[in-house]
């Protein structure tokens, strides 16, 4: 039988240490709401929507409440928009009534997010996908809860530079869109290579075309937990450390097992995956660069730290997988800027830099994420970024991803705000040196040579 | 039978015991095991219960146990077993 100290364990990471499960999110397919009628799409996809997700925000309070564990969002993910509107869609204005419809579904419903304005564009666009890309910066400027996502590479594909040259624009474009918010827009877009299919954290979740009808996958996060454990072996081997990572990520996984289960049960939707990611907050004590520092850096940025973080990703990966009968999305530890005090901190101490959170991004889920830029920077710059960020996941087949913010009107030594978990940032130098002539020659990278498995 | 877990936490003192499970007797939640420790003037202690006959509906019960805590001056929760159970249990 369940004893005190085991309660006493659990609540002190719930209550102290910012255990909470991060998210559940619905997927939901909308294959079925295709139609060439722009207007009979919307209100198929706002009737689909607002029925298959109309209990998520109600069941996932009742669950938090029975178990005591805060469940932070309650998300909706759908099939990419690229895909769904292209019979419809003859105008990115056509687009963006869309991510009008799917902002209103995600207000009726009370969730805070719904992810899918997408285009799955690794090795091509379609005519639909690329107006759905133009249609980024108005879309995002005139909703709320739309999240975009556009896939530019995989291992399998190569890299589509046409698409990674276009972003560069678009997030300019959606900045510029958006400067009256501190170009918050593009908080809410990422570009992507080797997306997962089941992610269900924002801004890269969608309903991957090889999914079921609808899913429910769960992030779970715990950053906070595994830094005051860790503060219990200060000075102790690597292979205590690595022991005590593993049995705090299963057991904080476990808690996003349950979850899923029963939101599964609940909801009478199918259990896709549990997504083992420590996803830190703004809050004092819910940081990745913590743990990096708890394991003995000085600062996150310092040598040392891409090893510091390899481990912590490995082994918090050992330990969940035995929690969760499938894992699934990003799963590993997420290194975003603003959304992280320590990061924050390591940056204004000079410690981090984006070459140095580029490195980083070779060993852990997911990518450059939450970086505030000049908002000066030359467009081309950001498609250089964003290339040899998805050049990193397309060598070392993982999921890489870039989330940038060229901030307008703001400059080094500035400051940006974002507001609730997005969190703020010092605007961080780029590389001043241009690659114009690099990301203008157009065309795709071909396919490394170990994709050809065959 | 799924089993609840109520934890009280908060500084010792008269009747604290007799007060919440007055409000379970009331409430017809059968007290199946109490365990409790006083370490250094704070109270605390685990009870597992059955809500099976409950007379009102789990979210009810939770709010008004906190509000009888903060009358009592102590914190108290209500969850599901089944949480600690996935945790501490292969």
């Amino acid at each position: 039988m369940i004893n005190i100290f085991e309660v006493e364990e659990t609540n002190k990471m719930i209550e102290r240490e910012n255990l909470d499960v991060r998210t559940i999110t619905l997927g939901i397919s909308l294959h079925d709401c295709i139609s060439d009628d722009l207007n009979k799409l919307c209100d198929n996809i706002f009737n689909k929507i607002t029925t298959v997700a109309k209990d998520l925000v109600k069941t996932g309070e009742e669950i938090s409440t029975e178990l005591g564990v805060p469940i932070v969002n309650k998300r909706i993910s759908v099939t990419p928009i690229g895909l769904i509107g292209a019979a419809a869609c003859k105008s990115t204005d056509d687009f963006v009534k869309i991510a009008l419809t799917l902002d209103k579904a995600a207000k009726a419903v009370g969730v805070n997010f719904i992810g899918g304005y997408t285009a799955l564009a690794a090795k091509g666009m379609t005519k639909a996908e690329e107006m759905l890309i133009r249609s980024i910066p108005k879309a995002l400027a005139s909703t709320e809860r739309i999240m975009s996502s556009v896939v530019l590479g995989s291992t399998r594909t190569g890299l589509n530079m046409d698409g990674v040259r276009l972003m560069g624009d678009i997030i300019k474009e959606t900045a510029e869109a958006t400067k009256d918010n501190d170009s918050i827009g593009c908080t809410k877009l990422v570009v992507l290579c080797n997306a997962p299919d089941d992610n269900p954290f924002m801004a890269g979740a969608f309903h991957g075309v090889t999914e079921t009808d609808s899913i429910i996958n769960v992030g779970v996060s715990g950053p906070g937990v595994v830094k005051h454990v860790l503060q219990s072996v200060h000075g102790e081997s690597f292979e205590v450390l690595c022991e005590t990572i593993k049995k705090t990520a299963f057991k904080v996984t476990r808690v996003g097992q349950l979850v899923a289960k029963e939101a599964s049960e609940r909801l009478g939707i199918p259990f896709g995956i549990v997504d083992l990611s420590l996803a830190p907050t703004p809050a004092i004590g819910d940081s990745v660069a913590d743990i990096l520092c708890e394991m003995g850096l000085e600062q996150t940025g310092a040598p040392g730290t891409t090893a510091a973080l390899a481990l912590l990703n490995d082994q918090v990966k050992k330990g969940g997988v035995m929690a969760s009968s499938y894992v699934g999305g990003l799963s590993g530890a997420f290194i975003p800027v603003s959304e992280d005090q320590g990061m924050i901190d390591a940056v204004e101490a000079g410690a981090l830099t984006i070459e140095k959170l580029e490195a980083m991004t070779c060993v852990c889920s997911v990518g450059l994420d939450m970086i505030a830029i000049p908002g000066d920077t030359p467009n081309t710059t950001i498609s250089g970024i964003i290339a040899d960020e998805l050049a990193i996941g397309m060598i070392n087949q993982k999921t890489t991803a870039v989330r940038i913010i060229p901030v307008i009107g703001k400059g080094v030594g500035d400051n940006v705000e974002f507001g609730g978990l997005l969190g703020y940032a010092p605007i961080m130098p780029v590389n001043k040196f241009g690659c114009a002539d690099f990301v203008n020659r157009g065309g795709r990278i071909p396919a490394p040579i170990h994709s050809f498995k065959n | 039978m799924k089993k609840t877990i109520i934890t009280v936490v908060g500084h010792d003192a008269v009747g604290i015991i007799a007060k919440v499970c007055t409000y379970l007797a009331d409430n017809g939640i059968n007290i199946l095991d109490i365990s409790q420790t006083i370490v250094q003037g704070w109270f605390n202690m685990m009870m597992i219960t059955d809500f099976s006959k409950a007379t009102k509906p789990f979210g009810d019960i939770a709010e008004e146990l906190e509000k009888l805590g903060e009358d009592i001056g102590v914190q108290i929760k209500c969850q599901s077993e089944d949480i600690f159970s996935a945790m501490h249990r292969i």
